[in-house]
Parts: structure tokens; sequence; C-alpha cells
């Protein structure tokens, strides 16, 4: 994990330094001792490999170095930024794993039936259509056409900059972004969910559960649904990180004041340790995640086993 | 019972010889029989053809979706003279959502070019270039597999923003560049894993015993026989590609106005949302159906290609 970590920050940190202009390129009429000073605070007067082993010397302890804007410290920045998308993320993984999880099962229930199809329609659609895509359209029906935000007080999308004020939790602010995160990941674990379904009924133990005599219930529940759960628990750990990441384009689609939207306009302003401090963040939670996953998998499944 | 005449013959072969067919035209058949996958493919090659062919007949395009601006019609919603209406310029939105889609096409192709190209390079010499170079290139893999996708997009497009290099000056190859630079990992792996297969198995075995040059063995035995996953890989991979393109366009990273890619289209028509909503629905829909076309078109190709996944 640290060596992969470490490639990451090297190719992130030439690349952004590739990036045509600087930080304080577009700042008119500053004068040249302004500059120099500024370059100074921000150790951009060094060649560019000082720079690179100062900032992995800092990393190292923990320091992600301080953003251009505002003169802040960028693991603070990543920590305001991430408390609204972490609460976000979490909801949306809530609602993707229940209603995933719920229309698989359905599915290969009713395999072949209306509701199969109607299962089976929703989770194409859902991994075919961009999130953006379908958090428009749903503004479009539920906000402006239905009107059915403006009776608690939601104007428009201009309206809303201010709602996800962090710390003040409000359901009815978070209904349209969780929905829209949750439309692919929840349509990829429906998919998941039915396959395995349909191959846990196909066993023998289902056969002599129900030979047993057991409520058709009872096998459903303890021993079909609890043995198709497993695939889905291997998707869940990539799936959680990428929604408790945030998505860029759904936090700038609903004005999002979360991580994502801190990255973009770090690109744009050549916010150096900003850059650096959101992808090594990105990576390093992916890691984590993944690495639990498996954890996770080999707990549950004791047929895994790792060398 | 059995009869050694000429009839009798010529009757066994016709039970027993059927004509030859190869894998293609076998999985052409099965692919014919899915239904959902052809109505995609028919409706996919429609657009297509109309994206491409607006740009040379004047009639399919009607106006031009960039020098055309009526200020007298601005906003309009979908009528005859404007099929899908009229944006905050004027500008027709029928000949933008045109452009836009053969521009998403180009790039989406492209960027699977790439991605082909480094995949299958980086995979086959990961399977046969010995215990070092997989080593190597698996770790590479895995870097560029845990780098942020659309962080590095951005970041990409950022640095060659400005480039003038020949090909590169032109933005559509930045844009697919900063996209098939990061994307090939899932291609590697999977034509890695193929070849190390088809590595082991019996017909390259009888071809080396043989004789067969390395070379030989590779180009004729092991690559066409990756060309199956391959194919369903880049077809999905063309629905992704339309998807990140959208997105920088969305995020202000795209092509730079007035030329129109989907995504912008989207993000220029969010901002007018509450007057005409008309002007962001066409877009959208336009980017939703290309997606789902290709998404069942590599359902069915899957299918068709590997029997046995059924």
């Amino acid at each position: 994990m640290i060596p992969v970590l470490w490639a990451v920050a090297t190719i992130t940190f030439f690349l952004m330094h590739a990036v045509p202009g600087g930080p304080f390129t577009e700042e008119r009429d500053v004068p040249e001792s302004v500059l120099r000073a500024l370059n100074a605070r921000y150790d951009l007067d060094k060649p560019l490999w000082e720079q690179y082993l100062n900032y992995l010397l800092n990393l190292v302890q923990g320091d992600l170095g301080l953003s251009f804007r505002g003169d802040r410290e960028v693991s603070g920045l990543i920590g305001d930024g991430f408390f609204v998308t972490f609460q976000l993320g979490l909801l949306a993984f809530a609602v993707s794993v229940a209603w995933g999880v719920f229309l698989g099962t359905v599915s290969a229930l009713n395999r072949n039936g209306p509701l199969d199809y109607l299962g089976v329609f929703f989770a194409t659609a859902g991994s075919a259509v961009p999130n953006f895509v379908a958090g428009t359209f749903l503004i479009i029906i539920f906000a402006i056409n239905l009107d059915w935000f403006k009776i608690v007080g939601w104007g428009g999308p201009d309206e809303w900059n201010e709602l996800f004020n962090p710390g003040a939790w409000d359901f009815r602010k978070v209904v349209l972004p969780v929905i829209a995160l949750s439309l692919l990941p929840s349509a990829f674990i429906a998919r998941i969910m039915r396959a395995s379904m349909l191959e846990v009924l196909n066993q023998d133990y289902i056969r002599t559960a129900q030979a047993k005599g057991l409520q058709y219930y009872v096998v459903i529940l303890r021993h079909t649904i609890k043995n198709a759960l497993i695939p889905v628990l291997t998707v869940m750990g990539p799936i959680f990180a990428t929604l408790i990441t945030g998505s860029f384009i759904i936090e700038s689609l609903f004005s999002i004041p979360g991580v994502g939207g801190a990255f973009v306009d770090a690109v744009v302003r050549r916010d150096y340790a900003m850059i650096m401090g959101v992808t090594l963040f990105y990576a390093f939670i992916v890691a984590v995640v993944n690495l639990l996953t498996d954890i996770a998998y080999a707990v549950v499944d004791p047929r895994i086993r790792y060398s | 019972m059995t009869t050694y005449d000429a009839a009798g013959i010529a009757e066994f072969e016709k039970i027993a010889v059927r004509p030859q067919r190869n894998l293609w035209s076998d999985a052409f058949r099965r692919l014919r029989r899915n239904h959902l996958a052809m109505v995609a493919l028919v409706l996919l090659a429609t657009i297509t053809i109309l994206a491409f062919a607006a740009d040379y007949v004047s009639n399919i395009e009607r106006y031009n979706p960039y020098d055309d601006q009526d200020f007298s019609r601005i906003q309009e919603g979908p009528s005859w003279d404007h099929f899908f209406g009229t944006d905050n310029l004027g500008r027709d939105n029928w000949a933008r959502v045109l452009a836009g889609v053969r521009i998403s096409l180009q790039i989406a192709i492209g960027t699977q070019i790439v991605v082909v190209t480094l995949g299958v390079l980086v995979g086959s010499l990961a399977a046969l270039g010995g215990r070092t170079i997989d080593n190597l290139l698996m770790r590479a893999t895995d870097i560029a597999y845990a780098f942020p996708d659309l962080l590095f997009i951005i970041l990409m497009r950022a640095v060659l923003l400005d480039s003038s290099a020949p090909v590169v000056s032109d933005e559509r190859v930045q844009i697919i560049l900063a996209i098939g630079l990061i994307n090939w990992t899932t291609l590697a792996r999977l034509v890695r894993g193929q070849m190390l297969s088809l590595h082991e198995r019996d017909f390259v075995t009888a071809a080396r015993a043989m004789g067969a040059r390395r070379g030989r063995i590779v180009a004729l035995h092991m690559l066409p026989n990756t060309l199956g996953p391959v194919i369903v890989a880049v077809t999905f991979g063309i629905p992704l590609a339309i998807f990140a393109e959208a997105a920088l366009g969305f995020l202000g990273f795209g092509l730079t106005p007035p030329t129109a890619s989907l995504g912008r289209l989207v993000s220029d028509g969010y901002a007018y949302i509450q007057t005409n909503t008309w002007i962001v629905v066409f877009p959208a829909a336009s980017i939703a159906t290309l997606m789902l076309c290709f998404t069942f078109i590599g359902d069915g190709l899957r299918d068709a290609l590997d029997p046995r996944s059924r």
C-alpha cells in the first residue's frame, strides 16, 4: 500500500507541475518583491526535485502543506469537505445496499416474470445512464416541474448553495443527491444479487432445507439471502470507497461543498498542495477500504484463505 | 440397414457435414437472436449515420451548430423550425446535439484505440516477457489502477491544455489521451490472464511441438483468441469514455466553446434549467441513449462470443 501511495504521490507531483501556468500568474500587478515572498512562503522558489523531497518529508510526518486558498492547512480543508461528502456518501451507501439487495432478491425470486424484467431493466438503465444526467432529470421533475421542493423552501439549483451546512442535519436537503449518487451502485448491486441468488437457489442445501419441510420464508431469508450476500460483500468495499469520496459531478450539480468540488477548484487555481492532498486522500481511502474488504471476505467465507 | 450407394452417402453428408461455420459466424447468429442488442445496434447505427452525415449534408444539420445565432428566437421549445428548440444564443439545438454526438463518438472510439493499444501491449508483454517484466508491468498496472480515475483525467487534461505538439494540439486528441492513459488497466489484466491460460492450452502446445516459432504462435494462435474478450471490453469501455468526456465537459475541462460536446451542452443547458428545460433534456437524453445502446450491444456480444458465460 505504501509503495503504491508513494507512486501516486510522485506521478501527481510531477504531473501537476507540468500543468502550464503557476498559482500566482493570474494575479495582475503584483510587485516583484511580493511575488518572491509568496514563492518563498510556499516553497516554490526551490528547484523542483527539492520541493518534491520536502513534500515527501512533510508527508511522512503527516503534514499535507498549505493551500494557496486562504493560506489554510490542506488537511483542514479536506476535513471540512469530507465531513459533508462522508455524510452524503454514507446515506447513499445505505440506500444503494438496501435497494440493490431488495431489487436483486425480488428479481431472482420472480425469475423471468414481469417483476424480474422490471428489476433487470432498472439494473441496466441505472448502470448505463450517467449519474449527472439522472440527477438533472431528477431536478427537472421533482424540483422544477412538480415543485415538491419549493414547498419546503427550496428554490432552484441556485438557492441550494448554502443548504449543506455541515452539522445541521436535514433529511429533506439530501434526498435528490442521495438518489442520484445511489443510482449506479444500487443497479450494480441488484445485478450481482440477482445472479448470486439464482446460483444459491440451485444449490443442494436449499433443496435439503425445502425437503426438511422448512417454511418458504425461512429458506429464503436464512439460507438463500444470507449466502447470496457474499459476492455482494466483495463489491460493497469499492462502492463504499467511491461513495464516501464523493462524486465530483453530483457535488457540482447540486452545489455541494464537498471534497470533489475542492479538487476541481484546486486544479483551476494550480493549488499544488491541495491537488496532492486530495489525490493522496482518495488513493488512501480506496486502498484501506479494499484491504478491509479482503479481511471481511475471509471472515464471512471461511473457504477463502490468503497465503 | 445402411445403404452405401451414392444416394445414401449424399443423404449422410447432408446431415453430418453441416456448412462449416467459424466462431464469428456462430457468434453473429447468436447475436442476431438477441433482440435487445439488435434494436440497440440499429438505433446506434441510425444515430451515428445521422450525426456524421450532418457534417456534410446541410438538409440534416439545417443550421450551423455554432454560427447561426438568431437573437429573436432564443430559448425556444421544440418546433418544426427547430426540432430540439434553441439555446440562449438562438442557436439550433438539433444541430448542436448532432455535433455533440459526433464529438462524443470520435472521442470514445479514439480512447478505445489508445486503451486497446496500451492494454494489449502491456498485457501480452507481461504474460510472455518473463518474470521480471511481468512483475514490473503488473506493479505499474496496480499503480494506474489505484490512481483516482477522474483526478488523473482532469490533471492530464490540464497538462495537455496548451500543448502545441503536432497531433496533441487537437483538443479532441488531448481528451482522448487524458481518458485513455488511465483506463487501460482492466484490459491489460484481461489480456494477460487470457494469454497465460492460452499458453497452457493444447493447441498452443501442438503448434510448439510442430516447431512453430514463438512470434508465429503469439500472432497466429494466441492474439486472435484474445480478440473476443477484448471486443467485449471495448464495447463496455465506450460508454465509460462517453461518460468521462461528458463529465469533463460538465466540469468545465472539456473542449473550449463554441465547440459543443454533449457534456458541455448539458452543463450549459443546466444554467437555464428554470427558464427552459428543453435545452438540457435533449443532450442529456442523447448521452443516456448512446450509453444504453453500447451497454446492450456489449451484453449481447458477451453472450454471443462466450456461450459458456450463460
